[in-house]
């Protein structure tokens, strides 16, 4: 396994992708540091990279990386390598790059200009979404052939849980509005990580009024710690679920 | 020493093996050919734990591979077409390799050096000829001294030297009690190099003896020419390319 993983991460490493990722997270949040007085503003405004860029850049990377890597996988495949170790392997050599490169670009200008519990929150969301959207990518790439289909796939979760789903959660909180639908809507938000991170943010930050619906209704129903324990497990099941399912289907699929 | 056990393998609503026994033994060495299509590639990949059969069983050894890896210790796998990670230098490769089957052996390098694939290890694999690679797939195949060698048209693309090197390498190997499998569509090299001959047809197989019972029965002191008598007199379509 560990050398599985030594070889995955040498061969990202080389692309020099990661270190352009790295310099633009950096980069960014240095400029919004410099822009603003306010760290908890700025906080704010790093709150919308990490929900749509964090997990476009992760969705996006790792189900072309692992297309690109399909090669490496077909000749392991035939030497004495467990298939599980393969794939996980290639799941921990990705995530841990991906994570690293998102906690380095966004945390070093973080702890330059003070590191306050929001933004500690706002570096924890990331990694969580990050794992999540390697998970949901793999899951895409496991479960076509083509890779112009499987990145078809993973864009559309992405579109789907940043963009669509909102937009759904909205109309039908609308069209419904005569019935009592709280906890329905909450049980909606669990089916979406991106809101998931959100609703942790706007209970830490403390502006639920600011984001929208769903976020007034979560804090409305639970108290912060409940909130925050719950959706954290939530997260926790769509890191691990997609993982599963993708090691599952990739351990018996033919290559 | 592998003995396949009423596979069958569809893709789809195309079946591609369709119910085959076949008992490989050590020492021995089999041809494996059939026109394209047949489900030759397809049988290989299945050995390997690569495809996984619809139905049936392989065994290596007496054990189901099924959810087994650690057999593939035991086999050197030379595929059709050699698929490498693009950027890695032919040095990374074989290092990987050694680093990923650390068996008690000591390497085979013998057909790294009479390739002469060492003045060559800084060349990425992308810059690399057809026929190069194949070289390093089959010098692969032998580095960890397996017992069982499964060779997917080796020949193919590499330069008549080569060809000499490599029929030479496998007859040795041959020699050694190993059990070799050979596909090829070069029939006079197959004449060389194997004992037995397997023929695979649609996904069946049509033909399963030694080249010396076909020869007998064929009355033709050619490989080529026997197999296609074979094929005359159970007629089956599709003549074979030799």
């Amino acid at each position: 396994m560990r050398r599985i993983i030594q070889y995955v991460l040498y061969d990202i490493l080389r692309t020099r992708f990661m270190l352009l990722y790295t310099a633009l997270l950096f980069i960014s949040t240095l400029a919004m540091f410099q822009l603003d007085n306010d760290p908890s503003k700025v906080v704010m405004s790093l709150l919308n990279i990490v929900l749509m860029v964090i997990p476009l850049v992760g969705i996006v990377f790792t189900t072309i990386h692992f297309y690109n890597s399909y090669e490496f996988i077909e000749l392991m495949l035939a030497q004495p390598v467990d298939r599980k170790v393969i794939f996980l392997g290639e799941y921990i050599a990705v995530a841990c790059s991906l994570s690293i490169a998102f906690l380095l670009g966004c945390g070093l200008p973080i702890l330059l200009y003070g590191a306050t519990p929001a933004a500690i929150t706002l570096l924890c969301c990331g990694t969580v979404l990050t794992l999540v959207f390697v998970s949901l990518a793999f899951l895409a790439a496991v479960l076509t052939r083509d890779k112009a289909k499987a990145i078809g796939v993973a864009l559309l979760f992405w579109f789907y849980f940043s963009l669509i789903y909102d937009g759904f959660l909205l109309w039908f909180v609308y069209a419904f509005s005569d019935y009592p639908l709280e906890k329905v809507t909450l049980a909606l938000i669990a089916l979406n990580p991106v809101d998931l991170a959100r609703v942790i943010m706007l209970l830490q930050l403390d502006i639920s009024a600011l984001m929208g619906y769903t976020g007034a209704f979560y804090k409305s129903f639970f108290g912060s710690h409940t909130g925050i324990l719950l959706s954290t497990t939530l997260l926790a099941v769509w890191i691990a679920l997609p993982c599963y399912l993708s090691l599952h289907i990739f351990s018996k699929k033919d290559l | 020493m592998i003995s396949i056990k009423n596979v069958r393998k569809t893709f789809g609503k195309l079946t591609v093996l369709d119910g085959i026994d076949l008992t490989l033994t050590a020492g021995r060495s089999y041809a494996l050919v059939g026109p394209n299509g047949s489900g030759k590639t397809t049988l290989i990949k299945s050995i390997l734990g690569m495809v996984l059969p619809s139905a049936g069983d392989i065994y290596f050894d007496g054990t189901s591979i099924a959810r087994h890896w650690q057999y593939r210790e035991k086999i050197g796998y030379m595929p059709q077409i050699g698929r490498y990670p693009e950027n890695m230098t032919i040095g990374q490769i074989v290092d990987m390799m050694k680093n990923i089957r650390t068996g008690a052996h000591t390497p085979d390098e013998e057909l790294i050096e009479k390739f002469k694939l060492a003045g060559m290890y800084s060349k990425r694999m992308h810059t690399l000829s057809g026929g190069t690679r194949q070289k390093v797939s089959a010098a692969l195949a032998f580095l960890f001294r397996p017992p069982v060698l499964i060779l997917d048209e080796p020949t193919a693309g590499l330069d008549p030297v080569s060809v000499e090197v490599l029929k030479e390498k496998i007859l040795a190997e041959k020699e050694n009690g190993k059990l070799v499998i050979v596909t090829s569509h070069i029939l006079s090299d197959l004449d060389e190099l194997t004992t037995d001959l397997v023929y695979l047809f649609e996904g069946r197989i049509h033909f399963n003896d030694t080249i010396a019972a076909l020869k007998a029965d064929t009355q033709e002191p050619r490989l080529g020419r026997a197999v296609a008598t074979m094929i005359r007199q159970k007629q089956l379509q599709e003549p074979v390319q030799h």
